[in-house]
């Protein structure tokens, strides 16, 4: 095993390289202070560590498998690929382990107000779980756009007692609800704790987000040595705003000898406005409080961007995710939306396994270099499951909803 | 480095005893041709100081009423080299303070020095990027400094002793004092958190204070004018605009004799 110097954290000012930092009006800046002082005391505190890994093992469903995924691998005649269930936790999907992580500290700070943005709803629906648990006021913000095709995660986060605000500018998707819900932590900063998502945002978000995820790359890491008795060959992860990604690969990040690769939304083509892939047409900018790699057009106004995978379908890398690009510690590419409903498809068809819409996309890639690598050890991060996609899948698939389905084999 | 027109503007009304008007416009809202005759307009009416806004795709310090503003000038065309060329426009009839008012994503695509050189070239006094902490702002202002534009910060109320200094320390023209928590907007009471911050930004320094976010009536307006150095007025001005552009000059009218007294 190769282990390095590579390091990724960010300085005492939040950056990572020339990225992150803390871009936002002046009204948060002493609230984000008083956010990363409690954030630190928390993380030094055995008590706060001790309940939250009692939450994530007894209420979250945690470790999750580390599963093989034989019928798959040996269909396409390659690489041994291995899955890492983040989708068999409690909510469907990673997003619950930063939920709770955040919650917890929610409480430690006196804040009785929650608020979040959803893009595929997963979020949302963490959060609205984690509120119920904690007996607090839950309040997210989803596009309108996303509210329509993701109408289930709508309902299951109403039934557990959240208020999903409908947002109506812009694109109508997660941009948007970033937005909105950050004019609601400016307005309500006094009561309210913003329970941002993904690796995005002011410091000490991006930092903070991922240490609570940083749960998935270190069972990966142990349970891959006891099982294979060496570190995987390549890493596979969907990156939206990059939570699931950056949580596996940190424990990695060290392993020269593991490639670590992030797989961004395709889209329809990569032309502006019909993708999500940051790194293939992006270039540095700020928004929503960071800098990072942003797609926008040509006046640096933030570009519309369009995935099948509502989860996938942002404007900015979190950034961590652009430190770790432009160091070459890790690598970045992206898959089309036909491309992830065919890996989906695949999956399922091969394992019994749905997988959500963005995971689809890393399986994507895995498929495709699994045949030319026999002998290499692959992981995928299998960050969330498809029942809230089924509709999409539907709509994509209608051959299957046939009275007499002509099923096509894979 | 020369006193700009906004420094003097503030030396000015301190000799006549009296707090300046500011007024916030969205540039390019209805459309890029119509801005210079809309600040006009309030300068007639007895605006002392012109916040020209660059629409942001993403303004997340902005109510409603300055987000409609927004998409709509953007949908007009509007961009920062149009901006520029509207101030130019503007500084063929008026010597009116211009204080360039955004977001950093515009500029930072334009270019901090590019923009620097080009903004005051084009007549315009100074900068406010509402999302840039003085954390993070040196590049900016180092670009700002060497053209000689002020660069004007915000601060809150919920800023600590330690960040007004910091914000007194960066800020050049005057400093811009978050009335309260919230976004832009009009609001139908003054807030309490402003009395306190003027006193706590009066310890901290020297510089004009002026006071925004949700003062909208003749009667805020006159309230705040006895404490702070300059009030502004945005989205009632914006709403203004949106409404009938031809009710600007009486409704500046309107918030600048209720100042005086």
């Amino acid at each position: 095993m190769i282990t390095s110097q590579v390091t990724s954290e960010p300085d005492i000012t939040g950056h990572f390289g020339p990225y992150g930092g803390r871009f936002v009006p002046e009204v948060l800046m002493a609230p984000l202070e008083e956010l990363e002082q409690a954030y630190r005391a928390a993380s030094a505190d055995p008590g706060f560590q001790a309940e939250l890994t009692d939450l994530l093992s007894h209420y979250a469903g945690r470790p999750t498998p580390l599963y093989y995924a034989r019928r798959l691998s040996e269909t396409l005649g390659g690489a041994k690929i291995y899955l890492k269930r983040e989708d068999l936790l409690h909510t469907g999907a990673h997003k619950i382990n930063n939920c709770l992580g955040q919650a917890l500290l929610a409480r430690r700070m006196g804040k009785k107000r929650i608020i979040a943005e959803t893009g595929a709803g997963q979020h949302g629906v963490a959060t609205a779980s984690v509120c119920a648990l904690f007996g607090l006021e839950c309040v997210v913000y989803m596009g309108e756009e996303d509210m329509r095709r993701q109408r289930l995660n709508v309902f299951r986060m109403r039934l557990m007692g959240a208020n999903v605000v409908s947002v109506t500018n812009g694109s109508r998707t997660l941009k948007d609800a970033i937005s909105e819900a950050m004019r609601d932590w400016v307005t309500n900063v006094h009561t309210t704790h913003y329970l941002l998502g993904s690796a995005l945002g002011a410091h000490p978000y991006p930092l903070m987000v991922r240490d609570f995820h940083r749960v998935i790359g270190d069972e990966t890491h142990a349970e891959i040595l006891k099982r294979e008795g060496r570190l995987p060959d390549s890493i596979f992860a969907c990156v939206g705003g990059g939570s699931n990604a950056i949580g596996m690969f940190h424990a990695f990040i060290g392993d020269q000898s593991v490639k670590l690769i992030g797989i961004e939304a395709g889209g329809r083509s990569l032309q502006l406005g019909e993708h999500a892939a940051r790194f293939a047409g992006g270039a540095p900018g700020v928004l929503h409080g960071a800098k990072s790699y942003l797609l926008q057009d040509a006046d640096g106004q933030a570009a519309l961007t369009h995935s099948v995978s509502a989860g996938l379908d942002y404007v900015l890398i979190g950034p961590e995710h652009a430190w770790l690009h432009d160091r070459g510690r890790a690598e970045y590419t992206s898959c089309s939306d036909a491309d992830a409903l065919a890996a989906a498809m695949k999956l399922a068809r091969t394992e019994g396994i749905i997988p959500a819409l963005e995971s689809a996309h890393a399986v994507h890639e895995a498929i495709r270099r699994a045949p030319a690598e026999p002998g290499k050890l692959f992981v995928v991060n299998l960050s969330g499951r498809g029942d809230k996609d089924t509709d999409i899948y539907r709509e994509n698939f209608p051959e299957l909803d046939a009275a007499d389905p002509n099923t096509k084999a894979v | 480095m020369q006193q700009t027109r906004i420094q003097k503007l503030f030396e000015f009304v301190r000799k006549e005893n009296r707090s300046a008007l500011i007024a916030y416009v969205t540039a390019g809202d209805p459309s890029p041709e119509r801005t210079p005759g809309i600040v006009a307009a309030l300068e007639r009416g007895g605006v002392d100081l012109i916040e020209l806004g660059v629409p942001f795709s993403d303004p997340i310090a902005d109510g409603p009423v300055i987000q409609r503003a927004a998409a709509r000038a953007l949908k007009a065309g509007t961009t920062v080299p149009k901006v520029l060329d509207m101030a130019r426009e503007i500084r063929k009839t008026s010597e009116i303070p211009i204080l360039l008012f955004t977001y950093l994503n515009p500029v930072l695509r334009y270019g901090l020095d590019k923009l620097a050189r080009d903004a005051k070239a084009a007549g315009i006094d100074g900068c406010l990027l509402t999302d840039v902490s003085v954390e993070e702002a040196e590049p900016y202002v180092a670009a700002m400094r060497a053209a000689e534009l002020d660069t004007v910060f915000l601060a809150a109320p919920t800023s600590t002793e330690r960040r007004l200094k910091l914000v007194a320390q960066y800020s050049t023209g005057f400093v811009y004092l978050v009335s309260r928590t919230g976004v832009t907007g009009e609001q139908s009471a003054l807030s309490d958190s402003l009395a306190p911050l003027i006193d706590k930004m009066r310890t901290a320094t020297k510089l004009s204070l002026a006071a925004g976010f949700g003062i909208s009536t003749p009667e805020q307006a006159g309230a705040v004018a006895k404490m702070a150095d300059g009030v502004v007025v945005g989205s009632a001005i914006v709403r203004q605009i949106e409404k009938d552009p031809r009710g600007l000059e009486s409704l500046a009218r309107s918030l600048a004799e209720r100042m005086k007294k």
